[in-house]
């Protein structure tokens, strides 16, 4: 069995995984981190998105062995001790979650937007979310809390 | 009641945010025991065979392989119960086969679970069940509505001959037939009700554990009522006494009616976790969910309105057939007849109503509650109709409506309901307003100009929920009673624990009923907890379903409140030396009337736990529960409004812009009714746009995953327009109704009706859900010539 | 999905050793394509090997008449380049409106012309732009290149490394997206370029990206969105699934053809 090694969360994690073992299932079953979850298998809901190298993708379609090296950052990984990053605090305030499944996979998908457009319009933040699906909340709150997490986070996490 | 910075009425951010957003939230796939096994369900390629046997001899063989088992080896074991019985018009009892857990002789769906492969690994035993070599013999198939009642169709079980499971009415039939001979108009139409899958984007999953020592089973499992689950599973399938079975519901991402059900999955894991003496999880694939979590809706209707000369409503006689499935899930039956046909009088006096109800076994997934669960098949039915009628008439459209609204309360339907209290007009009025609808014809010309047709639509509903009093739901069938219950501990240092039947799987219960607690006992909103979701915390409960935690599981709560100020008054009394009937409470403090003399919350909550000087004969402790059976059903009511742009080249439909004027009752907390407004309508304009299951006739699933099932993404949808109108509910003390479906149940037909007011120019006069660019494009085309 | 062999070549050399050294081995760039059927089950290829660390396949080039892009440049890279973005915006836009972020972020367009999707988009650019792809070992102009769906001129060991776009004059993509899956439905690139007017359908047949020699006739002699509104396209060959059916994709096909022809300018 090959080792990985990555940094996940600033911190060097190792392990030994199969070829197939996907990033998404070395984060929840090798390292417990169970933030980052798993809602299709065909890529398509976005639940499972994390940062690889700092910008956003699916964790579910891709290999371990690929995020060899890598610097994986995880919804875990987000909050800085016990204050919450911008985004998160803007998904609290405008209530953009609801059961919370989806809401891992919507965060980082949207710090990853915020990161290359501080300011943006409600268009591009619906066009922006293709990837990630949610069935709770109809977007309404989760738009505006992309655009208040980004004009928070100033251009930058 | 005062409304502070927390209290009832106020936006309160959630307490189950943080968990949520720092990955912290525990579902049930996140759980893991020591020394659990994997389980894998192998199904059933094929919609309907014999099995002629299973050689499970290779798989067995598979590395990491711990067990497999079959229909015969559960054979001993119950089937999985229905909860509702149905009688016919003639008033036979509906058919009811039943259901083995893993099939036994015969599979009949696409997704029916024919083994569970046990392994060390979820690989290894998905491997294995590769490997299982099943001789499946074929039969005919039938998976649709007009191939199960047709002349020679298969059948899905031999004691339901044509596929019958029944046929059901409601209403006065003669009185109804009388009103059409009456009218001076009739209008007719002819509606299908999509077939739509629910995609809670959590997939199931459960994780089943017997501890050899006790002889106590947990299960785990992804639902919306894990008592429920306790009661089917415990007493109909397993014949476990309660108290050896404990069922925890943790973190649910997600139901809308697909996790009321007990599945034969948790009965499956429960039971070879009996068998093994290890725990076994499983956890569903988004490709199984497709084909195995309960579908929704799927009726074909008929219906007539009859109308005297002016417009106004005389008769209304509705014909549908329903898909139930291949097996009678938890609530199938009672969705298209108890949920549908007496929502039929909708907000109008139409004095004579009739609706027939046949529902018919077919080799698809079994068909349940999904948001809204028959009120939105009734409303789009209706809405449909009328709207029709208006332009038929030459009557304009809210006009018609306004004519015909109920006005006088409480108005008894004539089909069975009694509205307590509601304002219609003032929900149009709202509507009409917040959306200009006075302006749109200008909007019409401007999208004209750039070459795109403008549509509004419209539509006036009532809705009821907060399901129900028990007394009546068992008179109509129900085999379990509907109330809820509600416990409050007041700790001796005056913080409090809330323990409720209901469920939150992202409905906020943990802050609106930490709202109403704090609220009402002036107690710190932070220093509220609300616990839910385990059998053996809770004392009993129904679940979360129908629109009623908070009407019927909130007045629970408020009824142990009461009963927490009556006890702490008693003991306040004693301390303040005065008579109990002397003590008010307001604001955390117990207070001799007309005094300065009080003792709070705090000091009431120690003595009640430190009873050294205490009123004789009182238990010590300061915790209640109550059990609030409710005596009606809630009625929300509402108007939405929708406005589509067509693209006549390609049929493409986009949603401009929906506005809902809402009357939701009391509402606890602004920000988490509004979003569970707009879920509701983005659910709903999925269906009316976007969404529909589709079975090939051979019962193959066509729409069996995220490649081919469209649902809503945000650049579908628009951001919404909510308003609210309240009238208070008058028989529960918190003036609740019911908010979680409201939008899937008001919003499709506003939106086809506005796609049809879009296309009416080209000549287009019907549009079938969901009105796809394809579907639109289609009948622009036919129109056309 | 079943097991495999992981190789993480750091040369080109390498990378088709590996691939010479195992019949069963596959290249894998983003994963975005080969990922999804493999956890499906619909393919199982004994080892992967990644291109990943293999130098040289990440750039784009101005070539003065030519925009270069290496075969491992995401489609997000493709879309925010500024040299791309400067000569051919057509391809440009055609890259972001490729899936959704992550996979724009993951999928790469050495990945997409050798996967030859029949619903892919890039096929559609190629072939309009007559674009060259450039392997390890040759050069395969677009016409030749795309063979049918999911078929190429690829031999087994052959690595694309980059793909060479002519500059047009003007050109521009419109997609038709299928709403579920937000692949093409019917995607058509027009490009009025150095070897005249090109129009390449992808998404509508079942034997991948096409031209529609009607339509680059109707725009040599007119080059206007009118030109083209009345050139139907049969529907014979058509994909049909759930989301279009033959007849309504082969209209599309003419609609999109008409919007790329007028977003030309
Ligand atoms: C949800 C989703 C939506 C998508 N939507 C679209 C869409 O709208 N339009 C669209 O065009 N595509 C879409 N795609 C596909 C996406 O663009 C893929 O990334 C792309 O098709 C393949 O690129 P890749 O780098 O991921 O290739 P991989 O998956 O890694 O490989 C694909 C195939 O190409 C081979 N290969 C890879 N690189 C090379 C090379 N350099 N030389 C030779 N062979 C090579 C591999 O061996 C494999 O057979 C979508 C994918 C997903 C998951
Ligand atoms: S789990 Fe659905 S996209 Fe990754
Ligand atoms: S909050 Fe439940 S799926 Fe998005």
């Amino acid at each position: 069995m090959p080792t990985v090694t990555m940094t996940v969360n600033g911190m060097e994690r190792s392990g030994n995984v199969e070829g197939r073992t996907l990033l998404v299932e070395f984060l929840r079953e090798h390292l417990g981190l169970t933030g980052t979850h798993v809602g299709c298998d065909t890529s398509q809901c976005g639940a499972c998105v994390v940062h690889v190298n700092g910008t956003s993708v699916k964790s579910c379609t891709s290999l371990a062995a690929q995020a060899d090296g890598a610097e994986v950052t995880t919804i875990e990984g987000l909050a800085n001790g016990s204050d919450l990053h911008p985004m998160q605090e803007a998904f609290r305030e405008h209530h953009g979650l609801q059961c919370g499944f989806c809401t891992p996979g919507m965060v980082m998908s949207a710090v990853d937007l915020a990161n290359q457009n501080a300011d943006p319009s409600e268009h591009e933040v619906r066009e922006w979310l293709e990837g990630n699906l949610c069935r709770c909340t109809g977007y309404h709150n989760i738009v505006k809390a992309v655009q208040a997490g980004a004009r928070a986070m100033g251009g930058g996490s | 009641m005062s409304a502070n910075g927390s209290g009832i009425g106020a936006s309160v951010k959630r307490k189950e945010d943080t968990r949520f957003l720092t990955g912290r939230g525990r579902y049930t796939d996140d759980i893991n025991l020591p020394g659990q096994l994997y389980g894998y369900i192998l199904r059933s390629p094929v919609a309907h065979a014999n099995i002629g046997g299973i050689d499970t001899s290779a798989a067995a063989a598979a590395p990491g392989v711990h067990a497999i088992f079959t229909g015969t080896d559960m054979e001993g074991v119950g089937g999985i119960p229905t909860g509702w019985l149905i009688h016919s018009k003639d008033g036979e009892p509906m058919v009811e086969p039943g259901h083995p857990a893993l099939a036994l002789g015969k599979v009949r769906y696409v997704g029916d679970c024919v083994a569970i492969v046990v392994a060390e690994t979820r690989e290894q035993a998905k491997e294995a069940a590769n490997l299982i070599d099943v001789d499946y013999q074929d039969l005919p198939a039938v998976a649709s509505i007009e191939a199960a009642e047709a002349e020679g169709a298969a059948q899905v079980f031999d004691e339901a001959p044509g596929n019958v499971c029944y046929d059901w009415e409601v209403g006065d039939r003669a009185a109804t037939d009388a009103a059409f001979d009456e009218a001076t108009h009739v209008v007719s139409i002819d509606v299908v009700n999509n077939r739509l899958i629910p995609n809670a984007i959590e997939p199931r999953a459960a994780i089943a554990n017997y501890d050899p020592a006790t002889g106590d089973y947990t299960l785990y499992t992804t639902s919306q009522n894990p008592h429920l689950i306790r009661l089917l599973l415990g007493a109909f399938v397993l014949q476990l006494p309660e108290h050896k079975l404990r069922i925890v519901a943790p973190d649910v991402g997600g139901g809308f009616g697909s996790k009321i059900p007990h599945y034969a999955e948790e009965a499956i894991l429960t039971w070879t976790a009996g068998q093994l003496g290890r725990p076994v999880k499983w956890t569903c694939e988004r490709i199984d969910a497709f084909k195995s979590d309960t579908h929704g809706r799927d009726h074909i209707s008929t219906a007539r309105l009859a109308l005297d000369a002016d417009g106004k409503f005389l008769g209304l006689h509705v014909s549908t057939k329903a898909n139930l499935g291949a097996y009678l899930s938890t609530f199938a039956t009672c969705v298209p007849t108890y949920l549908y046909g007496i929502l039929f009088a909708g907000p109008y006096t139409t004095p004579a109503v009739y609706c027939e109800v046949k529902s018919f076994f077919t080799n698809t997934v079994p068909v349940d509650a999904l948001r809204g669960a028959g009120r939105p098949e009734a409303t789009y039915l209706l809405e449909r109709l009328v709207e029709k009628a208006a332009v038929e008439l030459g009557i304009d459209r809210v006009e018609i409506r306004r004519k015909n609204f109920i006005r006088e309360f409480p108005y008894q339907t004539p089909v069975a309901l009694q509205y307590d209290q509601g304002d219609y007009d003032a929900t149009l009025d709202l509507a009409l307003k917040a959306s200009d609808w006075a302006g749109f014809e200008a909007r019409r010309a401007e999208s004209a100009a750039r070459g795109k047709c403008r549509g509004i639509g419209i539509s006036t509903f009532i809705e009821a929920c907060g399901i129900a009093p028990s007394a009546v739901v068992g008179s109509l069938g129900a085999r379990a009673g509907l109330y809820e219950s509600g416990s409050v501990r007041v700790h001796p240092t005056g913080s409090v624990s809330v323990f409720t039947g209901t469920h939150s799987h992202g409905q906020g219960h943990e802050t609106t009923f930490a709202q109403i607690v704090s609220d009402m006992l002036g107690v710190d909103f932070e220093a509220v907890d609300v616990v839910h979701g385990d059998s053996a915390k809770i004392p009993f409960g129904m679940g979360t379903y129908g629109s009623r935690s908070l009407a019927v599981g909130g007045t629970a709560i408020y009824l142990a409140v009461e009963k927490v100020i009556e006890k702490g008054k008693k003991i306040a009394a004693h301390l303040l030396e005065a008579s109990a009937e002397d003590i008010e409470f307001e604001n955390g403090s117990f207070t001799v009337a007309g005094t300065d003399r009080s003792k709070s919350l705090g000091e009431v909550a120690l003595t009640a736990y430190v009873p050294h000087n205490y009123p004789a004969g009182l238990e010590p402790g300061l915790e209640e529960t109550a059990f609030y059976d409710p005596l009606n059903f809630t009625f929300p009511a509402g108007t939405h409004v929708a406005e589509v742009e067509v693209d006549p080249e390609t049929g493409e439909v986009e949603v401009v812009s929906v506005t809902g004027a809402d009357d939701v009752g009391r509402i606890i907390n602004p920000m988490i009714v509004d979003g569970q407004l707009h879920g509701g309508l983005a659910h709903g304009i999925g269906q009316a746009l976007l969404e529909e299951c589709l079975y090939q006739d051979d019962g193959q699933l066509q729409t069996g995953s995220y490649l081919d099932y469209t649902m809503p993404r945000a650049a579908d949808l628009p951001s919404f327009n909510i308003n609210h109108n309240t009238t208070l509910c008058t028989h529960n003390p918190l003036g609740v109704k019911g908010v979680g479906e409201v939008g899937s149940i008001g919003v499709p037909p506003a939106v086809i009706n506005a796609v049809i007011d879009a296309l009416r120019p080209l000549g287009v006069n019907d549009m079938a859900m969901p009105a796809t660019s394809q579907r639109v494009w289609q009948a622009i085309q036919q129109a056309r010539g | 999905m079943n097991d495999f062999t992981y190789h993480a070549p750091t040369s080109l050399d390498d990378a088709v050793a590996a691939l010479r050294g195992d019949g069963g081995a596959k290249l894998i760039a983003g994963g975005h394509s080969l990922l999804p059927v493999m956890k499906l089950n619909l393919a199982a290829p004994s080892a992967l090997v990644s291109l990943a660390g293999v130098p040289g396949l990440g750039d784009i080039a101005d070539g003065g008449d030519s925009v270069t892009v290496g075969a491992m440049c995401s489609h997000a890279q493709v879309a925010g380049s500024a040299i791309v973005q400067a000569r051919i915006p057509a391809l440009a836009a055609m890259a972001d409106g490729i899936g959704d972020a992550q996979v724009r972020n993951a999928g790469t367009i050495g990945g997409s012309v050798a996967h030859n999707d029949p619903a892919a988009d890039y096929p559609a650019a190629c072939v309009a732009l007559g674009a060259t792809i450039v392997t390890d070992r040759r050069e395969v102009h677009a016409d030749d290149f795309f063979q049918g769906m999911f078929a190429t001129a690829l031999a087994d060991d052959e690595v694309i490394t980059e793909v060479r776009f002519p500059v047009p004059g003007r050109a521009a993509y419109a997609k038709f997206a299928n709403p579920a899956s937000k692949y093409a439905v019917a995607g058509v690139m027009v490009a009025d370029g150095p070897a005249g007017v090109r129009v390449a359908v992808t998404g509508a047949s079942g034997d991948g990206v096409f031209r529609v020699a009607e339509m680059e006739a109707a725009l040599g002699a007119s080059f206007s969105g009118e030109a083209v509104a009345g050139v139907a396209v049969s529907s014979d060959g058509m994909l049909s699934d759930t989301a279009a059916g033959a007849d309504y994709r082969a209209h599309l096909v003419t609609v999109m053809a008409k919007r790329a022809v007028e977003a030309c300018g």
